[in-house]
């Protein structure tokens, strides 16, 4: 039954492993399930869904395989044999509590209440959560007693409301479906990693000491160096608005991605094609422009330049002045790209376009002779490429 | 069972959050417990350890945390100094062993409950330096050549803020609870943990006015939890009445010490400015 309902939150998205079937197969053998629907979809929760924004999926999958089979939980409950009851009583109980019962009218009488809750029980289907209470107030309740995972609990439990959890689905908008997540990018940024000792030797260098310490004769000769940081430097132009709407997310975690990874991260944007000026801000991109020659000028050639576009536009964007969609360009964008190239001998532009769909587009094929090959899908696989190109 | 966790005199624990605790000590594997700030993560961990009776160890997780120095450090520098000084101690390189948490934890007489708090503060690493660890609750000192060996597998629980995703196979091994926003039937229960003799006329009042301010729309920071109790706090202390706080007949625009509730300036004009707003609706 719960092979079922694994591969049926496999289908509804939900990244579930065996391990963590395995694990809830143990915790039901251990007597967590309690033998009631809500107990066992909280545990189940617990153990297979590891990020609240699958609680929906969850909660769905829950529903589906579940519907009808929660009224066994309480056929399972009712069917449990009063001497059998009254055999675990016995042992749970200290003889000071047995006291007790018997001040409030003894064992027969509390039985025969016992019973009579089961029977009320027989009545109401779906109250069989109400009987699965904590330890609270009422006689049976407060002795807290749980023979292998029933708990007859108190009148008026916590579970508040008759509506079952798993049809509330209050997690909804937490869903998302995003694949590439800013942590795989993340990894696949850290090989661009160069670290470097610079600045002020204020780190004790530990295996420089012991060596020096070695050489003269035990006496204490302490070294220092600098920190260790990452020194590579990389420049990133990236395309917006238009066509590119469409790859926004994906976009934002690259360059959230790149951000917390680069120190000396330097970006700019553009809007199909590079041509003779850039912007740091899009909401002012048409009065604080900084030119492309500027740029070459600021940022040396240790940089790495990295472009993001999905290079879909007219080719006579790319090929002839004048062409930009936005301004008159008085020198054609290839002329641009070729100065960049030149300046920054390591360079790769990233496509999030499908790599699929580039040959059906006339200007991804332009760009891509422009770039001499150098560009690589917006995928995992495709930025271990670009870092190839780049190292 | 004995070892189960039901929320403490102080500490109220929804059905699902017991659930998850409790599958965690029966089968010990670390709980990750995620949720909006202030909804008392860093909490559970410690009232776990005071319901269960246990001891309590925490791990406060920075920016610069190894995962090493959970397990152990190596302090070189004093073995090198004594080393000149002539002390005897340093021919026993265990004296220069620092044990860290973990292994505070591991070499606990009972079985102890670990608190690793905000993990997702750490490097992206970090976790996956830790998957031996948690799985079998051993590690290796490479100094000494021995094992440690976790003597009772301590009840770990983990909290994160959400700052970094977490690695899979870290989250294959973890049981996980997201803590939602309480609603107000258990917001009341807590208050009530926290002001017993409080009256009811102001609980009502300030918990329908710290809703509404919730309910707000764009505000940066909600008000949680741990706000409204210091906001209580403060009403009780300045005894206000239920009254002031009715913002509809009351002068003022905003509840008062809304600096309890309302953490920047922009949210605090953002509420003013609706709050104008629905005033001259209503009129």
């Amino acid at each position: 039954m719960l092979v079922k309902f694994f591969f049926l939150l496999r289908k509804a998205g939900v990244p579930v492993s065996i391990t963590e079937l395995l694990t809830l197969l143990e915790a039901l053998k251990a007597g967590l399930g309690d033998l009631s629907a809500e107990r066992f979809y909280y545990l189940a929760r617990t153990c297979l869904v590891k990020d609240e924004k699958y609680y929906d999926r969850y909660d769905r999958a829950f529903a589906a395989h579940f519907k009808g089979i929660e009224d066994l939980f309480a056929q399972l409950q009712r069917q449990l044999p009063a001497d059998w009851l009254e055999k675990l009583m016995v042992r749970e109980f200290s003889d000071a509590e047995k006291a007790e019962i018997e001040t409030m009218g003894g064992w027969d009488k509390l039985m025969e209440t016992l019973k009579k809750r089961l029977e009320e029980q027989k009545e109401r289907h779906q109250g069989g959560n109400k009987w699965i209470g904590t330890a609270g107030t009422s006689p049976y309740g407060a002795y807290g007693f749980n023979p292998e995972g029933v708990r007859i609990g108190q009148d008026g439990g916590r579970n508040r409301s008759a509506v079952k959890v798993w049809d509330k689905r209050e997690f909804a908008n937490l869903d998302d479906k995003v694949e590439l997540g800013t942590r795989n990018i993340k990894i696949a940024l850290r090989r661009l990693r160069r670290f470097a000792r610079r600045g002020v030797p204020d780190e004790l260098a530990l295996a420089d000491t012991i060596d020096a310490t070695a050489r003269s004769g035990g006496w204490l000769d302490i070294k220092m160096q600098a920190e260790r940081k990452n020194v590579i430097k990389i420049l990133l132009l990236l395309d917006i608005g238009g066509s590119m709407d469409d790859h926004v997310t994906t976009c934002e975690e690259l360059f959230s991605a790149a951000r917390s990874e680069f120190k000396h991260l330097e970006y700019y944007y553009f809007h199909n094609f590079v041509y003779e000026a850039l912007w740091k801000d899009n909401r002012r991109r048409f009065n604080e422009h900084v030119g492309t020659t500027e740029i070459i000028r600021t940022y040396g050639p240790d940089y790495k330049l990295i472009l993001v576009g999905d290079a879909t536009m007219s080719p006579y964007e790319i090929t002839h002045p004048g062409g930009s969609v936005e301004h008159w360009n008085p020198e054609a964008g290839s002329v641009w790209l070729e100065r960049l190239m030149k300046q920054y001998p390591k360079f790769g532009w990233i496509n999030p376009q499908p790599q699929s769909r580039w040959r059906q587009t006339a200007s991804i094929d332009t760009t891509r002779e422009l770039l001499e090959g150098r560009m690589y899908p917006l995928t995992l696989a495709g930025l271990d490429d670009l870092i190839d190109a780049l190292t | 069972m004995p070892n189960e966790f039901r929320g403490t005199d102080r500490y109220i624990a929804t059905e699902e959050l017991m659930a998850a605790v409790n599958a965690a000590v029966v089968l010990s594997r670390p709980l990750l417990i995620k949720g909006e700030p202030g909804t008392g993560k860093t909490l559970l961990a410690n009232e776990i350890a005071r319901s269960l009776d246990k001891p309590f160890f925490e791990w406060h997780i920075k920016s610069t945390t190894k995962a090493q120095q959970g397990l152990y450090e190596y302090d070189a520098v004093s073995r090198l100094r004594d080393s000149q000084l002539g002390d005897p101690r340093v021919k026993d390189i265990r004296n220069y062993i620092l044990k860290g948490n973990l292994w505070e934890a591991f070499d606990c007489d009972m079985q102890p409950v670990l608190l690793i708090d905000e993990i997702d503060k750490a490097d992206i690493e970090f976790p996956n330096d830790l998957l031996r660890e948690l799985d079998r609750m051993e590690f290796s000192v490479y100094e000494t050549h021995e094992t440690v060996r976790a003597r009772h597998r301590p009840i770990i629980v983990i909290t994160s803020n959400n700052e970094k995703e977490l690695p899979d196979a870290f989250l294959r091994r973890c049981f996980f609870h997201y803590i939602r926003f309480p609603d107000t039937a258990t917001m009341t229960q807590i208050v009530d943990v926290h002001f017993p003799d409080l009256k009811r006329e102001l609980l009502h009042e300030a918990l329908t006015t710290f809703f509404k301010i919730r309910e707000t729309p764009g505000l940066k920071k909600k008000p949680t939890t741990s706000e409204l109790l210091d906001w209580i706090k403060l009403l009780v202390s300045e005894d206000i009445s239920p009254e002031a706080l009715r913002s509809d007949d009351a002068k003022k625009l905003i509840p008062p010490l809304y600096g309890a509730l309302l953490k920047n300036e922009q949210d605090v004009h953002l509420f003013e400015q609706l709050v104008f707003l629905h005033r001259r609706n209503a009129r």
